[in-house]
C-alpha cells in the first residue's frame, strides 16, 4: 500500500457538501460509476482483496484521494473488517472480492452479518457476461451462493445502471432492518463504457420499512406494563442498530423497570445500573435468568428470540405477556408468540409506549426481588493458589485499565462468554462479537475494522487459541496499518468450549478438542512485525496489559490460563433458563 | 474441573407456574393443542428479473415451508410477475411464510387469497385410448378437451379447481392413465379488488 493511503494519513473533515471536496474525475466507465457510487454514499473505507475480475474496479480506485482501500490477508477479513466497521459506524461497511474464490470467501463474513443484522456491502468481481454459465475460470454463481445470506444481492447487468445498483444496494444495507447487500460485477460491465453519474444512494420505491407501531396496540402494551407487577425490558441488538439506547434508558429509569439485554444488545443498557440485569441466555447471568423466566410482563425491543437466548420455548417466560417491538415484522411470533406485536422503529416505538403509559407500574418488591437474585448468584470467581491463571482476572483487569468507550472484540467459545461477563459494557457500540454464526476467528479482523472505524479509541480483541489461529494472517494488516490494537489470547490450548460440551455431554471424551502442540503466540506476533507479551501468572497481568497499551501498534498478549476452567452458570442447550446450572454436576 | 459459581441449586429456585408449546404461545400445561394444518393460497407481485424464482424457491426449502403448487407468469406490467404458491402449514407457519415472503426485496406484495378466490389448475392427462368413446364421454363430463388422440393413447386437457381435477383423473382411472403433468394453481381475488397491488407491502 502506498503511503498516501494508510488510514492515519487519512484527512478526518469529509462532512462537506457533497461533491465539492470530493470531487472527481467524470465516470468513463462502469466502475467509475461504482466508484463514484460509493462517494456518494459517503463511504471512506473499502476491506477487499484483488483478483482479476475485480481489477477494474480497484483501476478506478488508483488515483482516487478520498477513498482508502485496506487490502486484507483474506476475502473473510475483509468481510469481518466491513462487519465490525458497520458496527462501531452504523452506516455499512465495504468488502470487495474477486469472482470465484474471492466470493465464496466471503460467505462466511455475510452469513455472520446477516444473522447479526450487521450493515455491509460486498461487491464482487464476476467472470464477463458471455461466458457467465460456462465454468470459465474462476466463475461461481455468486449470487447463487450468496442469496441465502444477505438481505438483496444483485447481478449487474448494464455499465448504464451499474452504479445504481450499487447505490441501491448500499442503501439497502443501511436502512430498515440492517444487513449484508452484495452487488456482482461482470467484469465487462465494469470495463464498459458509460457516462452515467450515479444518483444519490436510495432503496427502491417499493420498499417502505415501518416507523410508527399501532396506536391501539400501544395503547394496549403500555396498558400490561403498567399493570404488572414483574416486568422487564429485554433490550436486543436492534435497540443499538436503531440508535435507540437513549430512549431506552430514559424509559426504564422512568418506570424503574428491570433491563436485560440480548448478547448483541449489550451496551445499549450500562451494566453498572442497578436496574441492569446484564444479559440472559445461555451463559448468561443468574440474575437475568431468573429474573426472564419469572417475570409476568416483558416488553422486548429489537430481539428475534434466538434459541441461545431463549434456551427451550415451552419453558421461556411462561407467565409473560409478550410485548413484541421488532422493525421486521417477520420476527413477530417467529420463535415466540407476541401478545402485543409492534412493529415499528424502536426509537419511535420507546416514545410511542411512554406516551401512552396510563401510570406506573408498582414495581418495589419485584426490584428487591431482581436485587436479591444479584446477591444469592454473584458473578465471583476463586483464584486459588494452586490453580493456575483464570481468564476472568485478566477480562477484569484489562477492563480496569481502560476508558469506558473501549471497543471489545473477540473470537467464539469459552473466552468469549467470559469477555461478556467480566468487562462490564455501558455504551453502544463497544461490544462487537459474532453472535447468531458463531465464526471463530472474528475477533481479529473485527478488530482492524474497529479500530478504522474509532482511531481514537482503544479497541481490544480477546481471542482464544482456536479462534486466533483461524484468521491469525490479519495481524499482517494491523502492522502494516500501524493499528494500535491489543489481542489477547485466552490460551487454554484447546478448543476449549467444544471440551467443555465433551466433559458436560459426553462423558469427557474429548475427541478433536485438545491441542497437543499450539505455537507460541506472543513469538508469532513478533514474526509478523508486532509486539508480543506472555502472561503465566497473576502478578505478571497488570504490568504486562499496561506494556501492551504503551505500545503505539499492534500486540498480542499470550495468556497461558487454567485449561480446565469453564463457564458458568450454563443453560443446557433447548434446557430451562431458570434451572441454569452453577456448575458441572447441576447439568 | 475448575469453575463454577455460587448460588441456590436449581430446584430450590423460585419456579414460574405457566408453560408454552412449542409454537411460543402460551398454553394451559393441563390442555396441550397444536394448532391445526391448513392449506393457504399466497399470490406473490414480484419483480420480473432473473433469480427471483430460484431466491423464493431457496427461502421456502431453507425455512422448511412445504409448497403444495408454485406457480409464475407474466402480469400487465412487463416488470412484474406473478406467483401463486399453495402452502400447507400449521397456522403460524402460514402467517410467516407470507411475512418471509414480504421481506425479500424482490417481492413487491403478497396476499393471502381467501377461499372465495377464483382459482384454476390446468392438468394434460394422457390415457390408454382402448375405449375412446368412454374416455370422449368423460372428457365432456368434465368440460375437458382431446388434444391428441392416437390408437392407443389419448391426451386430454382439463381445468378447473382441485377436486373436479381429482375427480376426474379418479373417473379415468379405469382406462389406465399413462402420464399426467399439472401445473398448479393460478388464482385471483374475486370481483373487482386487485390482487396485489405495487407499492403496498401488506405487512401487518
Ligand atoms: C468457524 C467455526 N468452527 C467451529 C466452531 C465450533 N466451535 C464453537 S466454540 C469452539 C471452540 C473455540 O475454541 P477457542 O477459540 O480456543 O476458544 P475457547 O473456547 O477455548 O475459549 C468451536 C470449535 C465455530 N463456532 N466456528
Amino acid at each position: 500500500m502506498s503511503e498516501r493511503a494508510t488510514p492515519t494519513s487519512k484527512p478526518a473533515d469529509t462532512d462537506d457538501a457533497e461533491g465539492e471536496k470530493r470531487d472527481r474525475k467524470p465516470v468513463e466507465t462502469g466502475a467509475d460509476s461504482v466508484v463514484a457510487a460509493l462517494k456518494n454514499a459517503g463511504v471512506e473505507y473499502l476491506f477487499g482483496v484483488q483478483g482479476g475480475a475485480i481489477m477494474p474496479v480497484y483501476d478506478a480506485l488508483y488515483e482516487d484521494e478520498d477513498l482508502t482501500h485496506v487490502t486484507m490477508a483474506h476475502e473473510q477479513g475483509a468481510a469481518h473488517a466491513a462487519d465490525a466497521f458497520g458496527i462501531v459506524t452504523g452506516d455499512p461497511g465495504v468488502c470487495m472480492a474477486t469472482s470465484g474464490p474471492g466470493a465464496t470467501n466471503l460467505v462466511t463474513g455475510l452469513a455472520d452479518a446477516s444473522m447479526d443484522s450487521d450493515p455491509v456491502i460486498a461487491l464482487t468481481g464476476q467472470v464477463p457476461t458471455e461466458f457467465v454459465g460456462n465454468d470459465a475460470f474462476q466463475e461461481t454463481d455468486t449470487i447463487g451462493v450468496t442469496a441465502p445470506v444477505t438481505k438483496a444481492s444483485f447481478f449487474a447487468s448494464d455499465p448504464d445502471v451499474v452504479g445504481d445498483d450499487v447505490g441501491t444496494a448500499w442503501a439497502l444495507a443501511n436502512e430498515g432492518r440492517q444487513g449484508p447487500t452484495l452487488v456482482d460485477l461482470p467484469k465487462d460491465v465494469t470495463q464498459g463504457e458509460t457516462d452515467h453519474e450515479p444518483g444519490q444512494p436510495r432503496t427502491p420505491d417499493t420498499y417502505t420499512p415501518p416507523e410508527r407501531a399501532d396506536e391501539t396496540v400501544v395503547e394496549a402494551a403500555a396498558e400490561v406494563l403498567a399493570n404488572s407487577e414483574r416486568p422487564v425490558i429485554l433490550a436486543g441488538g436492534g435497540v443499538i442498530k436503531g440508535e435507540a439506547s437513549a430512549e431506552l434508558r430514559a424509559f426504564a429509569y422512568e418506570y424503574e423497570i428491570p433491563v436485560i439485554t440480548t448478547m448483541p444488545g449489550i451496551g445499549s443498557f450500562p451494566e453498572d445500573h442497578d436496574l441492569s440485569l446484564e444479559w440472559a441466555g445461555m451463559h448468561g447471568t443468574g440474575y437475568a435468568n431468573m429474573a426472564i423466566t419469572n417475570c409476568d410482563a416483558m416488553f422486548a425491543i429489537g430481539t428475534r428470540f434466538d434459541d441461545r437466548l431463549t434456551g427451550g420455548i415451552e419453558s421461556f417466560a411462561p407467565d409473560a405477556e409478550i410485548i413484541h417491538c421488532d422493525i421486521d415484522p417477520a420476527e413477530i411470533s417467529k420463535n415466540v408468540h407476541a401478545d402485543y406485536p409492534l412493529i415499528g422503529d424502536a426509537a419511535i416505538v420507546i416514545e410511542q409506549v411512554d406516551a401512552a403509559m396510563p401510570g406506573r407500574p408498582d414495581v418495589d418488591e419485584w426490584c428487591e426481588q431482581c436485587q436479591q437474585w444479584k446477591t444469592e448468584y454473584p458473578m465471583d470467581y476463586k483464584t486459588p493458589d494452586d490453580e493456575p491463571l483464570k481468564p476472568q482476572y485478566v477480562v477484569e483487569k484489562f477492563d480496569e485499565a481502560t476508558p469506558a468507550d473501549t471497543i471489545v472484540t473477540t473470537g467464539v467459545g469459552q473466552h468469549q462468554m467470559w469477555a461478556c461477563q467480566y468487562w462490564t459494557y455501558t455504551e453502544p457500540r463497544t461490544w462487537v462479537s459474532s453472535h447468531g454464526l458463531g465464526t471463530m476467528g472474528y475477533g481479529l479482523p473485527a478488530a482492524i475494522g474497529a479500530k478504522i472505524a474509532a482511531p481514537d479509541r482503544e479497541v481490544v480483541c480477546f481471542d482464544g487459541d482456536g479462534s486466533f489461529l483461524m484468521t491469525s494472517q490479519e495481524l499482517s494488516v494491523a502492522v502494516r496499518e500501524e493499528l494500535d490494537i491489543t489481542v489477547v489470547v485466552l490460551n487454554n490450548e484447546a478448543v476449549g468450549m467444544v471440551r467443555q460440551w465433551q466433559d458436560g455431554f459426553y462423558e469427557g471424551r474429548r475427541m478433536a478438542s485438545e491441542y497437543p502442540w499450539i505455537p507460541q503466540f506472543d513469538m508469532l506476533a513478533e514474526a509478523f512485525g508486532a509486539r508480543g507479551f506472555r502472561i503465566e501468572e497473576y502478578d505478571e497481568v497488570e504490568e504486562t496489559i499496561a506494556e501492551a497499551r504503551a505500545y503505539d501498534g499492534p500486540s498480542v498478549i499470550d495468556v497461558l490460563i487454567d485449561p480446565a476452567e469453564n463457564v458458568y452458570p450454563m443453560v443446557a442447550s433447548g434446557g430451562d433458563n431458570g434451572l441454569f446450572a452453577l456448575s458441572e454436576d447441576q447439568l | 474441573m475448575s469453575g463454577g459459581l455460587e448460588g441456590p441449586a436449581p430446584e430450590e429456585r423460585m419456579r414460574p407456574e405457566g408453560r408454552r408449546n412449542s409454537q411460543g404461545i402460551r398454553i394451559d400445561p393441563e390442555v396441550e393443542a397444536e394448532p391445526n394444518t391448513r392449506q393457504a393460497v399466497l399470490s406473490a407481485y414480484v419483480e420480473h428479473r432473473p433469480g427471483v424464482l430460484a431466491e423464493i424457491s431457496g427461502l421456502f426449502s431453507r425455512r422448511q415451508f412445504n409448497i403444495e403448487s408454485l406457480t409464475v407468469g407474466p402480469t400487465v406490467d412487463e416488470n412484474r410477475a406473478r406467483m401463486t404458491i399453495v402452502v400447507e402449514e400449521p397456522e403460524p407457519g402460514i402467517e410467516q411464510a407470507k411475512k418471509q415472503l414480504e421481506k425479500l426485496i424482490s417481492v413487491i406484495s403478497v396476499r393471502e387469497l381467501e377461499p372465495d378466490a377464483v382459482q384454476r389448475e390446468l392438468v394434460l392427462v394422457k390415457v390408454n385410448g382402448e375405449e375412446p368413446d368412454k374416455v370422449q364421454a368423460i372428457t365432456e363430463m368434465y368440460d375437458g378437451q382431446t388434444l391428441d388422440a392416437g390408437p392407443r393413447t389419448i391426451t386430454v386437457q382439463l381445468t378447473g379447481d382441485e377436486q373436479k381435477i381429482d375427480d376426474a383423473l379418479d373417473a379415468y382411472r379405469q382406462f389406465g392413465i399413462r402420464e399426467i403433468a399439472r401445473t398448479g394453481y393460478a388464482a385471483l381475488t374475486r370481483g373487482e379488488q386487485t390482487t396485489a397491488k405495487e407499492n403496498v407491502r401488506t405487512a401487518d
